[in-house]
């Protein structure tokens, strides 16, 4: 053990209370911040989660003529002009089964799936909404999606829907409005052409947004009631990782000529109002971290006052300037590494708490517990603020400890 | 002198103020003083003539608005705080008139603290010394008391063992005898003498006890601010 941390621990446990004040405010504020990143990131994921099991990683839609203009400003230069209206858009996917085969060649793609997408009138014998119907090759939708974890009466369900060729599997919400139950019939009206079909399944996502609008029915129903007898409305592709999904989007709009969107950028409303969540809480929660820095400070401003004896008979004995400023800032560690780890154990049993509170939610997703995510990296953060917080408030009295002249001390005129 | 042991410290025309403004007091007013290797000096004077301030400034503790020091042929006056410090460890045992120790270690820590920063010895040869130490100023027996466990001349006592660890070639103490009974103050009194015939240490002490300053080899009265 160094002569510098024998001391510093020797003043800090002599002031215990004050001590235990400045390591209380660190643990609370490692705590907590894990805590709130590890709910606030629960819940993005799940809401992630959510969004990927119904619409897919990456969704292909247009396909577009690239005529991209390159202009040379004026010869002699590098100057290049890009034009964007140089790309001529046309709706859909034209040929889904060509561009399914393809995207098979993508290392990134799980599978993909056509889905032909149009707006109906739903009318019951209760009343009318309006509703988007989704023409799906169900095996294959299966494969993009967590349709299958979605509707109400799991595989039964579903082969309702697969046994009955005028089925439609209907969004919760759009049912309830509709006062439907599984076996009512339905009329989908467009213009003024009306389509019997049965409401064999129904399904939640928890997502609002789509319970209340979406219901799904087979292609080939689909094609006859939107008057499409080619091409579909987008393909839904599936990744191995989410992450990598905007590289994949770029490398298949660049190779096959589609416009191709991944979910990155398609919920990006909602993944920033998470972002900024997230990042509000950690400020907030920054705060007391920020209280653990002041409470630290004010430890050892006190340390430092009552020990300026004992720096004098220190530095009298040969240690200096730099020795004094390690001996305080010794006892900020010891807090800091006993705050960062208790806090680190209160912040992972607060969080294993947390997730087992209940709490029902439906709207932008449908939870019965509070969710968390489990990640290194908040523990990491919550230490590392903690850290920032509490050695920059440190320095202050270290120095000042480190300041004083011995022969003032002695004389009693140090300030 | 023939034979004239070596020089270990000498100052000459020392000067220093204290206070600020209307409250500036000129204390040392052209303090010239040499010390030998084996000898014991003992100054004397009234309260408040400005003995201790002397002695901070030989101890390098505090810096001279006058004059020079020099310790074992370095003159010291003009280093930088770091110099001064490292001369502190290695060739000074301060002791102070006030406040001793640190309360919160044992004596043994106590006498240990500055060798362990030297780090000369291995921990257990420390340890081993500052027993030593500790029996011959009498405290053998209480080297694990805390110093907030020990009666004010047994913080002296301690005290006086710390000034010694590093093995100094300059040993200032401010009243080492301040607080002891005849008994005690004899046993420092032959412990400090015994260092310097022994082990060649100059000893400057400042004390109020004619029977001491008697014993001592040199005796240096001092008054308002001057030897005399
Ligand atoms: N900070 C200060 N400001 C002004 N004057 C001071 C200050 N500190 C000490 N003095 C004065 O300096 C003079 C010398 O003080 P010093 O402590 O050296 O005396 P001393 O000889 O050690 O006395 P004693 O025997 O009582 O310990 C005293 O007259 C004291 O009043
Ligand atoms: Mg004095």
């Amino acid at each position: 053990m160094s002569p510098n941390f024998h001391i510093a621990y020797r003043f800090l446990t002599a002031k215990k209370r004050a001590m235990l004040m400045s390591l209380s405010c660190t643990v609370l504020g490692v705590g907590l911040f894990i805590l709130t990143q590890a709910t606030t990131s629960g819940f993005e994921e799940f809401f992630i989660k959510t969004i990927l099991g119904t619409d897919g990683a990456i969704r292909i839609e247009d396909k577009f003529q690239d005529t991209l203009r390159v202009m040379s400003a004026s010869a002699g230069t590098d100057f290049e002009v890009s034009q964007r209206d140089g790309v001529k858009y046309i709706e859909g996917v034209e040929e889904p089964k060509a561009l399914i085969k393809e995207l098979k060649n993508f290392s990134n793609v799980i599978a993909a799936a056509p889905v032909l997408r149009g707006s109906v009138q739903i009318r019951s014998s209760f009343k009318n909404e309006t509703a988007q119907i989704f023409g799906i090759e169900i095996d294959e939708q299966l494969r993009v999606s967590d349709l299958g974890k979605q509707v109400i009466g799991g595989s039964g369900a579903l082969a309702r829907f697969r046994e009955n060729e005028a089925g439609a599997i209907v969004g919760r919400v759009l049912a309830d409005r509709l006062q439907l139950e599984v076996g009512n019939s339905i009329q989908v009206v467009i213009g003024s052409e009306l389509t019997r079909l049965r409401v064999t399944t129904i399904f939640e996502t928890g997502v609002q947004d789509i319970d209340k609008v979406r219901l799904y029915v087979h292609m080939s129903q689909a094609r006859s009631i939107l008057k499409k007898p080619t091409g579909v409305s987008f393909v839904q592709v599936s990744v191995f990782d989410r992450d990598r999904a905007p590289q994949t989007a770029a490398h298949i709009q660049w190779v096959l000529h589609h416009h191709a969107v991944a979910w990155q950028v398609r919920e990006k409303t909602w993944l920033e109002t998470f972002y900024a969540l997230k990042l509000s809480s950690a400020i907030t929660v920054s705060i007391f971290t920020l209280i653990a820095g002041l409470a630290m400070f004010n430890t050892l401003a006190m340390i430092v006052l009552e020990k300026t004896k004992d720096i004098a008979i220190l530095r009298s004995m040969g240690y200096e300037r730099s020795d004094i400023t390690r001996i305080f800032l010794w006892q900020a560690v010891i807090v800091l590494l006993v705050g960062a780890v208790v806090g680190c154990l209160v912040g992972a049993g607060t969080t294993y708490a947390v997730s087992h509170l209940p709490l029902h939610l439906t709207g932008i997703f449908k939870t019965d517990t509070f969710q968390v995510y489990w990640s290194p990296w908040h523990y990491l953060a919550a230490v590392t603020t903690a850290a920032i917080m509490v050695m920059i408030a440190s320095l202050f009295p270290a120095r000042r400890a480190a300041r004083f002249e011995p022969g003032d001390i002695v004389r009693g005129t140090a300030q | 002198m023939a034979e004239a042991p070596s020089l270990a410290l000498r100052c000459t025309e020392l000067h220093r103020y204290l206070g600020e403004g209307d409250g500036r007091v000129h204390v040392l007013k052209g303090v010239s003083f040499e010390a030998r290797r084996g000898q014991v000096y003992a100054i004397v004077g009234p309260s408040g003539c400005g003995k201790s301030t002397l002695l901070y400034l030989l101890g390098l503790l505090d810096q001279p608005d006058g004059g020079s020091i020099e310790i074992n042929g370095h003159t010291m006056s003009n280093s930088d705080d770091l110099a001064r410090t490292a001369a502190r460890g290695a060739h000074i045992g301060f002791v102070f008139q006030f406040h001793f120790l640190m309360l919160e270690f044992t004596a043994l820590e106590n006498v240990m603290m500055p060798m362990r920063k030297l780090a000369k010895l291995a921990p257990a040869d420390m340890e081993a010394r500052a027993h030593q130490l500790l029996e011959s100023v009498g405290l053998g027996e209480k080297t694990h008391r805390l110093g907030t466990q020990l009666s004010g001349g047994e913080q002296q006592r301690v005290a006086v063992a710390r000034a010694l660890a590093n093995e100094p070639s300059i040993i200032l103490a401010d009243e080492p005898t301040g607080n002891l009974d005849v008994k005690n103050s004899g046993m420092v009194f032959d412990l400090l003498t015994r260092l310097a015939k022994d082990h060649g240490q100059a000893v400057i002490l400042v004390t109020h006890n004619p029977e001491i300053a008697q014993r001592c080899d040199v005796i240096r009265p001092m008054r308002d601010g001057l030897f005399v």
